[in-house]
Parts: structure tokens; sequence; C-alpha cells
């Protein structure tokens, strides 16, 4: 059976891929922005995903992140840099200040950590609207220019929409490899048991400092996107808002599972879309959809897939099993 | 100096709200294990449900009943039973974005089925000014110092005196003890889920009338009251109050000298160093580990 699943999944995973780029091209304009925005987001909820499925780090500041690299982006572009260069820098800010917002990991965990995330969150925020002189303030920084690759212009919806679907990629591609790398299991020796893994001699200081930064520099890279994809920002779209929403995609698709903030992503960017004949009950529906869905399975929509998966195996086994008694009894 | 005195007896009445909602906050805390992200539309909500009996004809009082009455029903009863009680055996962190979920709920709801625009509420103290040793007070802020210091001099007196208060104590502290010496722990729970969703009502009651009554505004005043409740101690009622009060006088105070733009950072940056430097809050104590 496991002879079939492998090259099962391969096919599977290219037909989406093949979706994801030849269906959008009927797509209208706002149809592509929403899906480039699933794309954003989906980077985003990944870097949330490292720090919280994998590390267990309770973050509610990842919708900063995301600000710090819009901002970075659009400060830079509209300056005249290109945009490669902005997401560099997106990164390595996201990265260091997500490492110093590490420190404080060491010291608390649970709860408190995620009120130490939740005042970053309002505090940047602040910043973003008060220092009007780099930011804009409330008027915020408007004609944000969409990048030139290899001399095609990505001005259109759709060039810019394989943009943000390819930088989704180079980004799932890096994630995937980093946890199967040392470094993933020692993220998840740090969730399962942090005492353990400290006795099994991984460093937990560097470690937790690590996840932390690694994923808020993913928040920074869906920042620099999101950025040139608007083509205006403000502070309002980074308000803490963002964090929880953030949070709840993870949590939703299921979180410390690789294709959670897939899913996750999805649900919040695309379910209030396809309630809008609703009018102005779609928020209320999505809420309660998540909260029946929590209710249901605390571990998320791919956690009711793994149970389901887990039941058949056991189901596999013992039917295994009970074949192989008769068979021993009718040889006997 | 008059100034000064103005701001304190201002940031008082602020905190003492604030400190009535952080106090159902830590309750709940305490016995259940429940972080309640939509604490502050659990403040927000009772506002609307007393105007919407206003609306259909209830006189001022029996809307109070009647809203104070539901967001019992609602708020306690129907919060703990359709959300709480199924979610608690999974750990406090998809209970905790399923409040956030609730929040949201809250919010639309309210802004759907009554109105997104803000309605001015009516107030359960004499609006006016008096002099106090010399200062012009509002009759409002005394009002609303007064009313909240009344219910938190109560519920200690509950917690602290009564022997229902010692088995609630008792329950949130060690449930399996409690149970074996035959403390009703279910019941426990229920009770504070009730007295949190009366102090939401009451606060609510006291803060809409200065604020409008706006489906955002939990927003701000939830996290208000997390800030206060965990600068004072999330283990503590008494840490709680004094957080509460603390978060008020401080808010007004750093939009007063410090700066007005920067004003809601200052209860941030004050929290992120009770956290680091005190994690059990200024009254709290230390949570014992086990390992």
């Amino acid at each position: 059976m496991s002879g079939f699943a492998k090259p099962l999944k391969i096919a599977l995973g290219l037909i989406v891929i093949a979706g994801l780029i030849a269906i959008p091209m009927n797509f209208n304009r706002y149809g592509l922005f929403i899906l480039s925005q699933w794309a954003v987001m989906t980077i985003a909820a990944m870097g949330l995903n490292l720090t919280l499925g994998y590390a267990g780090q309770v973050s509610l500041a990842q919708g900063a992140f995301v600000g710090i690299g819009a901002y970075a982006s659009a400060i830079m572009t509209t300056h005249g840099w290109p945009l490669p260069a902005a997401i560099v820098v997106a990164i390595v800010l996201a990265f260091a200040v997500g490492w110093v917002l590490g420190y404080p990991a060491l010291r608390v965990q649970h709860h408190y950590l995620a009120f130490v995330t939740l005042a970053f969150s309002t505090l940047a925020f602040l910043v973003f609207r008060n220092e009007s002189w780099l930011t804009g303030g409330i008027y915020g920084i408007s004609n944000i220019p969409r990048p030139h690759f290899f001399g095609i212009a990505t001005t259109k919806p759709l060039p810019f929409y394989y943009v943000c679907l390819g930088s989704l990629a180079i980004v799932s591609l890096a994630i995937w490899w980093l946890i199967r790398s040392p470094w993933g299991r020692a993220f998840m020796a740090l969730r399962e048991n942090p005492l353990r893994a400290q006795s099994l001699g991984i460093d937990t200081r560097r470690y937790t400092l690590m996840a932390f930064a690694i994923g808020s520099a993913l928040g920074g890279v869906a920042g620099a996107l999101y950025a040139p994809l608007t083509q205006y920002i403000d502070p309002v779209p980074f308000n803490l808002s963002l964090s929880l929403d953030l949070l709840m995609m993870v949590i939703v698709g299921g979180a410390g599972f690789y294709f959670g903030p897939f899913l996750g992503a999805m649900i919040a960017v695309l379910l209030p879309e396809w309630l809008r004949f609703t009018e102005g009950y779609y928020l209320m529906l999505y809420a309660i959809a998540v909260m029946g869905l929590l209710v249901w399975s605390p571990t998320g929509i791919l956690g009711i897939l793994d149970r389901y998966v887990a039941e058949r195996r056991t189901k596999a086994a013992s039917a295994l099993r009970a074949v192989a008694k008769s068979r021993l009894e009718t040889a006997q | 100096m008059s100034n000064l005195f103005d701001l304190l007896v201002a940031g008082l009445a602020t905190g003492a709200i604030y400190a009535l909602v952080a106090v159902g906050f830590t309750l709940l805390w305490q016995t259940s294990q429940t972080i309640n992200f939509a604490q502050g539309e659990f403040v927000m909500l009772p506002a609307f449900l007393m105007l919407a009996a206003m609306h259909v004809g209830a006189p001022f009082w029996l809307a109070i009943i009647l809203g104070i009455l539901l967001s019992m029903i609602l708020l306690g009863l129907a919060f703990k039973m359709l959300l709480v009680d199924p979610m608690m055996r999974h750990g406090v962190l998809p209970l905790a974005i399923a409040t956030m979920a609730l929040a949201i709920g809250i919010k639309e709801a309210v802004k759907q089925f009554f109105s997104a625009e803000a309605s001015p509420f009516p107030s359960i103290v004499p609006t006016g000014d008096i002099t106090v040793l010399g200062h012009v007070v509002s009759l409002q802020s005394i009002g609303v110092l007064v009313v909240a210091i009344l219910a938190v001099f109560g519920l200690t007196t509950l917690l602290n005196r009564t022997s229902l208060g010692h088995q609630m104590q008792a329950a949130a502290q060690n449930p399996t003890v409690a149970r074996i010496i035959g403390v009703p722990v279910e019941r426990m729970i229920l009770l504070t889920f009730l007295i949190n969703a009366f102090l939401v009502a009451l606060a609510s009651l006291l803060i809409t009338p200065i604020y409008l009554a706006k489906f955002s505004s939990g927003e701000v005043l939830g996290q208000a009251a997390f800030i206060a409740a965990i600068v004072g101690g999330f283990n503590q009622v008494r840490g709680a109050i004094a957080g509460g009060l603390l978060i008020g006088v401080l808010d007004n105070l750093a939009a007063a000298y410090i700066s007005t733009q920067y004003r809601a950072a200052v209860p941030m940056i004050f929290l992120i160093a009770v956290i680091l430097f005190r994690p059990q809050g200024l009254l709290g104590r230390a949570e014992e580990r086990t390992v």
C-alpha cells in the first residue's frame, strides 16, 4: 500500500501546483488579488507554524513582523531600490527583531509569552502610526511599485501573482528542508519536552531564539510581498488582529502539520469571500465555523485527517492480525 | 497640582472599571485555566443587551436587570457549557483561540444586528460636578469609583469571609483535593463564570455612558484588563484590583505628561518589564513548578 502512496502524493502535488499556475489565468483582477493574498498569508503563517507548531512558542506578534517587512519594502522600493534587495533587508530586520523578542521566551513561557508578544505587537503598531517621518503615519505610503524581473514588468495582477506563488514555492521548499534537518528535529524536541531536549545536549537557548527569529523572518518576507501587492500600506492592517488572524490560521489548519498553514490561510482568506453572498454575516459565520471546528477537533483540520488515517491504520492492522490468527489456527 | 489631582481621580475611576474586568478574568483563569480573549467584548455586549431591552419599551431599571440576567445566561452559562466545557481537556491554547473567534463573532453580531454607529447610553450616576477639597470633580467619576469599589469589596468578602468563598478558593487552588474533601468543584467553577458575567455587565453599565456603546469598544478594554491582570498577578484577586487601578492611573498620567501619541505604549512597556522581572505579577505568588 505504501508503495502506491508516494507516487500518488507526488501526482496529487503536481496537479495542485499545475492548477495554481494554470487556473488563475482566467481570473479577474480581484480573484488574482485574493489568491496572491493567500500566497502571502501562507508564507507568514508558515513562519508562525515554525515558532508555534514546531518549537511550541506562542507568539502574538507575527502580524507586527509582517508590518516590519511591509514598511521596509515600501520605504525602500519607493526610494528606487529593487524588491529583492528590500526582501533581504526585510528578512534581516525581522530576523534581528525576532531574535531580540525571543529573549523573553527564554524567561517566560506559554501565556506569559503570549502577552509579551501581544504587547510588542501593539508597540509596533504605535511606531508605524506615530513615526510619520519614516512611515507616513496614518496616511501611510502609496504608489508602492511592483518589480521588474529580467526586463519583465510584474505590474499587472497575473505576473505579480506568479511572483507571490514563486516566493511561496521557495519558502515551502526551504521549510520542507528545515524541518527535516537536525534543526527541525531540535525544534520538535524542544516542543515535546524542553527538559529532555536539554539533557540530550540541545542548546535550548539558541534553538528557542532561532525558532523565533526564523519564524519572524518569514513574517518579514510576507510583509515585503504584501506592500507591492496592495501598492498602498498604512498601519491599520498590521494591528493586533492580524497577529490573531495568523494564529487562528495556524491552529485551524493544524499546528505542527506541514500543510496546516496552506489550509488555514485558505480558510481565513477564501472563506469570507465565499461567504460574501451572506453580506454582513460572513465574519460571524466564519467565527462560528472556527469555534465549531475547534470544539470538534482542537488539532485543526489536518488533525481530523490525521486521526482518520491513524484509525484506518489500526483497523487494517487488526484485520491483518485476525487473518494471520485464523491462518495459524487452520494450520494447526 | 490641581491638574494632577483631577488626573488621579479620573485614572482611579477608569482603573476601577479595569479592575472589575480583570478580576473576572483572573477568576476564570484560576478555576478553569481559561484565558478569555473575548473579555473586552464581554464588557461591550451587555450595554447593547440593555439598549435592546429599552428599544422594545422597557424602562431603564428593568433594562438593567434584564441585561445583567441575559449576560449571566449568555456570557456565563452558555459560554461555559458550549465552549469551555467541550474544550477544557484539550489544553489552554485551542480554547484561547476559540475565545478569539468568539470575540470576532460577538463584535460582528452587534455590528450586524444593532448598529455600526456609536449609540449614547444613559448613566446610572447623575451627571454634573461637585467640589471636593477645592477641586471640581465630575460626579460620574466618583459614582463609577464608588460602585466599582463596592462590587470589588463585596466579591472579596464573598471569597474570604464566607464558606462558599472558601469552597471556591479551594476548587481553584487544588480541584483534586477539594473534590476529596467534598467541595462541589463543578458547581464552584460554574459560579465563577456567573460572577464573571455579572462583573462584566456591571463594568458595561459603568463605562458605556462615558465612552458610548460601540461594537469595537471591547478591544481596548479587553487589552487594558489583560495588562491589569498580569501586572497585578494572574493568580490573585487583589493583584487584579491593584493592577487595574495602577493601569488606569498610569494611562491617564502618561497621556498628560509623556505623550498622547504613545500613551498606549506606556502600560505595554510596563507590562513587558513586569513579565520579565517579576513574571508572577507585582502581588502574585510564584506558581510552583512540578516536573
